[in-house]
């Protein structure tokens, strides 16, 4: 499965690429739809130092996909080439392609915006802006052009709905965000991301700041949202991984002696059953019963 | 041989722990100095401008008659000169500042932030009274021209047109504009300070939800910072009301009250620079009643921006 | 879960580039229009700042020479030529005699604050008030000199170092405390462990840490008062000759010069206004960049 393995195919020809991680004959051949996300030799740059070197992976929609590994391993990093978000990091270059639904998300017309709207993004930290409730999540759609104070009222009670918050907070709209809990400030963060109807949320360790309870509640939402929406979570739990997610990435560290760099490479992605009972590379079976990381 | 640790070293002898708290002692006082200043600016500037004030009574802040032939003190056309100039640098520093603020935090790699902060601070090295030199043989006469042509332009609509009158090179746009290029470091660099403090992740949570920069600045930054830009914004006002010398030079010096904005005028702190010279007597009590005046104003307006400065500071590195 | 009613993003079935392409539309326009705004609001600081520049320069460099540096202000102001020697003199003097009484007492006000106040109210209030005070109008400081020192003593250039060292003594507080609050308490326990009496901790290990960048704030408050003016004209009263007694008889100093000079109405008079500004520019950015050099090179960073 290593990338330099596989044979050169000319990039940017989408049909001739079948899936490369698919070592193993357990994993779907043909998903139900065309895969949301297709990663082909993709590599995050910071400057000169290779973060993340040369994944292929296929995300599939109404999916849970999990990424695992140590930290450091360019999980985050990977996760945040998906909405563009290391844009933002002046330094930061990707190599490789990665495209959605078809089209290539690093094409120079491509605009970061524009993708955002359709890919949203759950923090680690949750971070609603220091506004109201109802403000934090009428923020998308009123970017987005909603003008109606009818359609913000349906469109809060249904996120909030949506983020299983609504009983919660539905008597204090307007109140300020920052008075929740971690845990109900999270789901709001859900609801906040979910409000402008994308296609797909990333969850950069949405519960690694939550208490055990707060965290089941993410994790059943989870399972709720999956039917509307594709998620693809970076974690360091692997219970959760195991617990939520349809199919899992196990990404780890590769140090280079010459320059004592560390460099993220993805070992092995397959359906998460198979990962944690059965998996193909000696490093992810380390890792998944704890010998290693 | 004794193995118990010897404590009477040099260190902590009798001798050194009186330097030491000689040394704490000299610290609290030079500390208390700046409360015994500010104390002793309050009371002595009081009792010397009593005599103006007591004669006056409260005429000294309501009467715009300023006769010292007479013995006639009204401050109000410098109140009124001092508030008005110093709005006019406000509104004209705000939008500057703070758009220097927003470039050098959200908008340019970080290399060229240190460049454009060293700019704009060269602005608060040129000391005011070249500004005012600057103001009175330069700007004042290139002014001029336009001045009338937005008096030609604006001056016929109703209302707002008052404020465009006839006037000259000299007064209060020109005075509102000059202590707008020197409050804009001041309020530049506290509106940096505080838009700094807003953190990463919440401008992240605004852009992964779709959000243009402007819609991230004006979503997270802006609602972030408001009361530490409010401070900001207020310690400039501040400084615009203290400034002497520019203001001195070309605000025209004219006892006036006008809603014209071209209109030659006097400030406050202006007045007594310019007539201090000449003045004798109760002249100079209501000179330094002038002073007080101002000295009460500015400590006001630095104690409420400062209070609010220090809360929304605090508060950003309280809560996460 | 019923469908949410406003289809924000589910346009078509087939997503195509054009989906993802940036669009013209009225948002896009704000947020390009208010960086463009922000930019120039950069650019709307340089021209003023250029202008001043540019005047004084041209205008001073004419001037300039060494007589002008040397020789005394002329008596009669209508006359053309040099110079400004007495102004130089005692705005080096004035300035240098302040900085000698604000430094000592601004450093130890910080260490005050910074070392021993431990979060108390009085080091609150204290801190409090020297931000306030840096905002007193030096007008105001002027006139409290005046009263309290100059009605007793005469106009004489000690008063003038004497309101100059009120105007600076916040602001070194202030950077100081700033540059102390860098250094790190491991320092302090390092040397607290080794025995060290807290002031002997404070005074050797503590603020020569520090001093580059204290240095460096100090520089800059004394670049800032050199310029003060409405102080000089109360206390320090006016002359035409180098006066280099600070206690005796009235002085001058370039701010007052150019201040007085500029609302002359003769060219002569005009003309050594700028040359005293650009002699007094030279010497606030002379400090300055000294303290940025110190800054950049040695000080401790955040």
């Amino acid at each position: 499965m290593d990338a330099e393995l596989r044979p050169d195919t000319p990039l940017g020809d989408r049909t001739e690429i079948r899936r490369t991680v698919a070592t193993s004959p357990s994993v779907d051949a043909a998903p139900t739809s065309d895969p949301v996300f297709r990663a082909e030799r993709l590599s995050v740059l910071y400057g000169k130092y290779r973060a993340v070197k040369q994944c292929d992976l296929e995300i599939h929609r109404n999916e849970i996909t999990a990424f695992i590994g140590p930290s450091g391993c360019g999980k985050t990093t990977v996760l945040r080439c998906f909405n563009r978000m290391n844009d933002l990091i002046p330094t930061a270059r990707v190599e490789g392609t990665l495209t959605y639904q078809g089209v290539d998300l690093y094409d120079p017309q491509v605009s970061a915006v524009e993708v955002r709207r359709r890919i949203g993004m759950v923090f680690q930290k949750p971070n609603p802006f220091p506004k109201s409730i109802y403000d934090n999540i009428a923020f998308g759609p009123r970017v987005n052009g909603i003008k109606k104070k009818t359609q913000f009222d349906d469109i809060v009670e249904q996120s909030l709905r949506g983020a299983a918050l609504w009983d919660e907070v539905k008597d204090r709209l307007k109140t300020s965000a920052l008075g929740l809990s971690g845990g109900q400030q999270q789901r709001l963060c859900i609801a906040r991301t979910i409000a402008v109807e994308p296609e797909v949320i990333l969850m950069d360790e949405p519960c690694s700041a939550l208490d055990p309870i707060a965290t089941a509640r993410i994790e059943d939402l989870m399972q709720e949202l999956k039917n509307r929406f594709t998620i693809i979570i970076v974690t360091h739990n692997m219970q959760q991984a195991a617990r939520v997610s349809d199919r899992t990435a196990f990404f780890s560290v590769e140090i280079n002696p010459q320059s004592d760099t560390r460099t993220g490479i993805l070992v092995e992605y397959d359906r998460t059953d198979k990962i944690f009972s059965n998996p193909t590379d000696e490093r992810t079976e380390n890792y998944v019963t704890g010998r290693f990381g | 041989m004794n193995t118990n640790p010897d404590f009477r070293t040099p260190e902590f002898s009798a001798r050194g722990r009186r330097a030491d708290s000689l040394f704490r002692y000299a610290t609290i006082a030079a500390g208390a100095i700046v409360l015994l200043v500010l104390g002793a600016v309050a009371f002595t500037t009081t009792k010397r401008a009593w005599p103006a004030l007591d004669s006056m009574g409260l005429d000294f802040f309501t009467s715009d008659r300023w006769a010292p032939n007479e013995k006639f003190f009204g401050a109000r056309s410098f109140i009124y000169g001092s508030l008005v100039a110093s709005t006019i640098a406000v509104v004209l520093a705000i939008p500057v500042s703070i758009g220097i603020a927003l470039f050098t935090t959200q908008v340019v790699p970080a290399r060229w932030r240190r460049p454009i902060v060293y700019l704009v601070d060269l602005l608060a090295v040129v000391p005011s009274v070249v500004f005012g030199l600057w103001g009175i043989l330069v700007f004042a006469k290139h002014v001029d021209g336009f001045y009338g042509f937005l008096h030609d332009v604006l001056g016929p609509i109703p209302v707002v047109g008052d404020l465009f009158g006839e006037g000259s090179g000299r007064g209060y746009m020109t005075a509102g504009i000059i202590l707008a290029i020197m409050i804009t470091p001041i309020i530049t660099s506290l509106a940096r300070e505080v838009i700094d403090t807003c953190p990463p992740a919440d401008r992240e949570g605004a852009y992964a939800l779709g959000a243009t920069r402007w819609e991230m600045i004006r979503g997270t930054v802006l609602p972030y910072s408001k009361g530490g830009l409010v401070g900001a914004v207020m310690l400039g006002l501040g400084r615009a009301m203290g400034e002497t010398i520019a203001v001195a030079l070309v605000i025209g010096s004219t006892a006036n009250i006008s809603a014209n904005l071209f209109a030659s005028g006097d400030a406050l702190p202006a007045r007594i620079a310019n007539e201090w010279g000449e003045a004798e007597g109760t002249w100079r009590a209501a000179l330094i009643g002038l002073a007080v005046t101002l000295f009460a104003v500015t400590i006001l307006v630095n104690l409420a921006a400062t209070a609010v400065v220090n809360r929304s500071l605090a508060k950003s590195q309280g809560t996460r | 879960m019923a469908a949410m009613s406003i289809p924000l993003i589910r346009t078509s079935d087939e997503l195509t580039l054009e989906d993802l392409t940036a669009k013209r539309t009225r948002r896009s326009l704000v947020s390009s229009l208010m960086t463009v705004l922000m930019g120039l609001s950069v650019v709307a600081v340089t021209i003023p700042l250029g202008a001043v520049l540019y005047t004084v320069v041209s205008k001073g460099a004419s001037v300039l020479s060494a007589d002008f540096v040397t020789k005394d202000i002329p008596i009669v102001t209508r006359q053309v030529g040099p110079g400004m020697g007495p102004a130089i003199v005692g705005t080096l003097l004035i300035t240098l005699v302040a900085a000698f009484m604000a430094v000592p007492v601004g450093i130890l006000g910080a260490v005050y604050l910074n070392e021993y106040s431990a979060g108390g109210r009085f080091g609150k209030l204290v801190r409090f008030m020297a931000t306030v005070m840096t905002g007193v109008p030096s007008v105001v400081m002027g006139l409290f000199v005046y009263i309290t020192y100059t009605l007793r003593y005469k106009q004489n250039a000690f008063g003038g170092s004497l309101a100059l060292s009120f105007l600076m003594l916040p602001i070194i507080i202030r950077s100081t405390e700033e540059m102390l609050k860098l250094v790190p308490s491991n320092l302090r326990e390092a040397s607290a462990a080794m025995g060290s009496r807290k002031s002997r901790t404070i005074l050797t290990v503590v603020l020569p840490a520090a001093l580059p960048g204290v240095v460096s704030g100090c520089l800059l408050a004394v670049a800032r008062a050199a310029g003060e003016t409405a102080p000089i004209l109360f206390v320090v009263g006016a002359t035409n000759t180098v006066n280099a007694n600070m206690f005796n008889g009235v002085n001058t100093a370039l701010s007052a010069q150019i201040f007085t000079n500029a609302q002359q109405p003769f060219v002569g008079a005009q003309q050594r206004a700028w040359g005293a500004a650009l002699t007094l520019l030279t010497l606030a950015f002379a400090i300055t960049l000294v303290a940025r050099l110190i800054t950049a090179r040695f000080a401790l960073k955040r």
